[in-house]
């Protein structure tokens, strides 16, 4: 029993596909059997919420009179990036607002960066622009100070080179000292640990193999519709895999990009991490067509069959000593605490399930209702890819 | 006997007065303070439990209205709020009462009991999303 991309479409553009979350599919698989549910099920929708530093957006301004070429550009005080078109610039997520004093004062708080005005911009807060330039002979003008929202943008389109990370570590901290992190604060002598992924609902780890997921496959991004525009950043897939496929530790990523103008306010969140810094945490929901029997046996993937990695995030993690203190199920994480190395350690999460699982059930209400067609992807993503290290050579200058 | 949670603000000009000393000793409260800051212009906040009976809390109340003192009665100097909240579980861990937990497994939501809350600010640093805030 195979189905083809078109003939899913022609039911989602009738409303009659069958369409269940990643979380009500393993239920139906169950009660229905793997070949019956096959024929029945045309879409499994997948999700996840969580920080994805890896995100920035370029705007587009219209010109001012006189024009202007921007050379140097602060958002709300936080500095973009301008090394590109006369009125586009690049403000990223984990960049820190002018005099942000940073770690200077351990641990910084952090308060306000990148993320937090792409969460502004889409909330359709007004924010400020300060822009210099060197002025030109067609662009004269060499200073602009203005307020402006989303709306009086050509374009904000939201970027992001590393989305979705197909599974993560759990960090943990065995030094006597809290650690502050990018998994939050990380209390001494391993007194709680932190992962950070919507396991059974995550849109990768139910398509392990990138059998449907790839280069130019429609998705939710924080509402809007979006696309994966290539293999994202440090994608790896060549890493230990559990017996049913799922990698135990980091693996795939995407590349999305959508408009910003259709997000939703409740899926954009500005986050700041005491010590660490600031980033952006996003809702991205991912919909699996079930093409044959395979890639349904794959999204019934539950918290219990998929593995993470925990690392010590006071020395193995900084030292890339590769070592792995243990593995859980997300079952396991899930209930609260788990023992390593003899302790009863309590966990809790950095991504939301219950926004990923919100998620799930926007996607399929929007399926259903024959508003979200698939896409075939036209590229896989790479299977065979390891990561390099960075080896330093060269004379110190 | 009943216990009340409250606030109070205390302009410069009510700074220097030993309120509380009175609350304790004319109107029989009981008084069990979370936190308390002067800022450096010298305006005061308090965050406390008071106990006693009602007769007396309500003369306490009218005693505290003589002065310039806002009273923030029923409120706690802790806001959670449910809007900024992501229901990551990030604070889960951090919060030694127990005040900020996850309740129902099925929906994994974060929810807040606002009784057990002892005003420590962990959460506050423990929340990336800043869905935690202290009223001073």
């Amino acid at each position: 029993m195979t189905k083809t991309y078109a003939e899913i479409n022609e039911k989602i553009a009738s409303g009659k596909a069958v369409v269940l979350t990643a979380e009500e599919v393993i239920a139906y698989v169950d009660k229905h059997g793997l070949e019956n549910a096959a024929r029945e099920v045309d879409v499994v929708t997948t999700a996840t919420f969580g920080p994805m530093c890896s995100s920035g957006c370029f705007l587009n301004f219209g010109h001012s009179t006189p024009k202007m070429r921007i050379s140097e550009a602060w958002i709300n005080d936080v500095m973009a990036y301008c090394g590109i078109a006369a009125v586009d610039v690049y403000i990223g997520a984990t960049q820190l607002r002018h005099n942000d004093p940073a770690n200077m004062y351990h641990p910084g708080e952090f308060r306000y960066g990148g993320g937090h005005v792409i969460e502004d911009l889409v909330a359709g807060k007004k924010v400020q622009l300060f822009g210099l330039s060197y002025g030109t002979d067609d662009y004269p003008r060499r200073e602009i100070r203005t307020m402006f929202d989303i709306n009086d943008l050509n374009q904000a389109i939201m970027v992001n080179p590393r989305n979705c990370y197909q599974n993560y570590n759990v960090g943990v901290n065995v030094s006597d000292k809290r650690i502050y992190t990018y998994l939050g604060i990380l209390r001494a002598k391993m007194r709680n640990m932190t992962y950070c992924s919507a396991g059974q609902l995550a849109p990768l780890l139910n398509d392990p193999y990138y059998a449907t997921i790839g280069v130019g496959t429609s998705v939710w991004l924080a509402g809007a519709r979006g696309i994966v525009y290539a293999q994202g950043t440090q994608h790896c897939s060549l890493v230990e895999r559990g017996d049913n496929g799922v990698p135990v530790e980091g693996a795939g990523t995407l590349a999305l990009t959508a408009d910003m103008k259709e997000m939703r306010p409740e899926f954009v969140r500005g986050a700041s991490f005491r010590g660490y810094g600031v980033s952006l945490a996003l809702g991205v929901g991912i919909p699996i067509p079930i093409l044959n029997p395979e890639i349904l046996r794959r999204t019934t993937v539950r918290d219990r069959d998929i593995q993470a990695s925990v690392i010590d995030y006071s020395t193995d993690y900084p030292e890339k000593t590769g070592k792995v203190l243990g593995r859980f199920t997300y079952e396991e994480l899930r209930s609260g605490t788990v023992e390593l190395m003899g302790k009863k350690v309590p966990v809790t999460s950095l991504s939301s399930y219950s926004k990923a699982l919100k998620i799930c059930n926007l996607l399929k209400s929007e399926i259903e209702d024959g508003h979200f067609l698939l896409s075939e992807p036209s590229q896989r993503l790479p299977l065979n890819q390891g990561m390099k290290s960075l080896t330093i050579t060269g004379a110190a200058r | 006997m009943i216990t009340k949670k409250i606030y109070l603000y205390f302009p410069k000009s009510e700074t220097e007065k030993p309120i509380v000393y009175q609350l304790v000793k004319d109107y029989n409260l009981i008084v069990n303070i979370f936190r308390a800051k002067v800022t450096p212009e010298e305006e005061g906040y308090l965050s406390l439990e008071v106990t006693g009976n009602q007769e007396d809390i309500t003369r306490a109340f009218a005693f505290l209205g003589t002065f310039d003192v806002v009273i923030h009665a029923g409120n706690k100097g802790v806001h959670w709020d449910e809007n900024r909240c992501v229901h990551c579980g990030a604070c889960v861990v951090h919060c030694p009462p127990g005040a900020l937990t996850i309740v129902d497994q099925g929906t994994r939501t974060v929810t807040f009991n606002e009784d057990r809350c002892i005003e420590c600010l962990a959460c506050i640093a423990a929340c990336p999303f800043g869905a935690c805030s202290s009223a001073f």
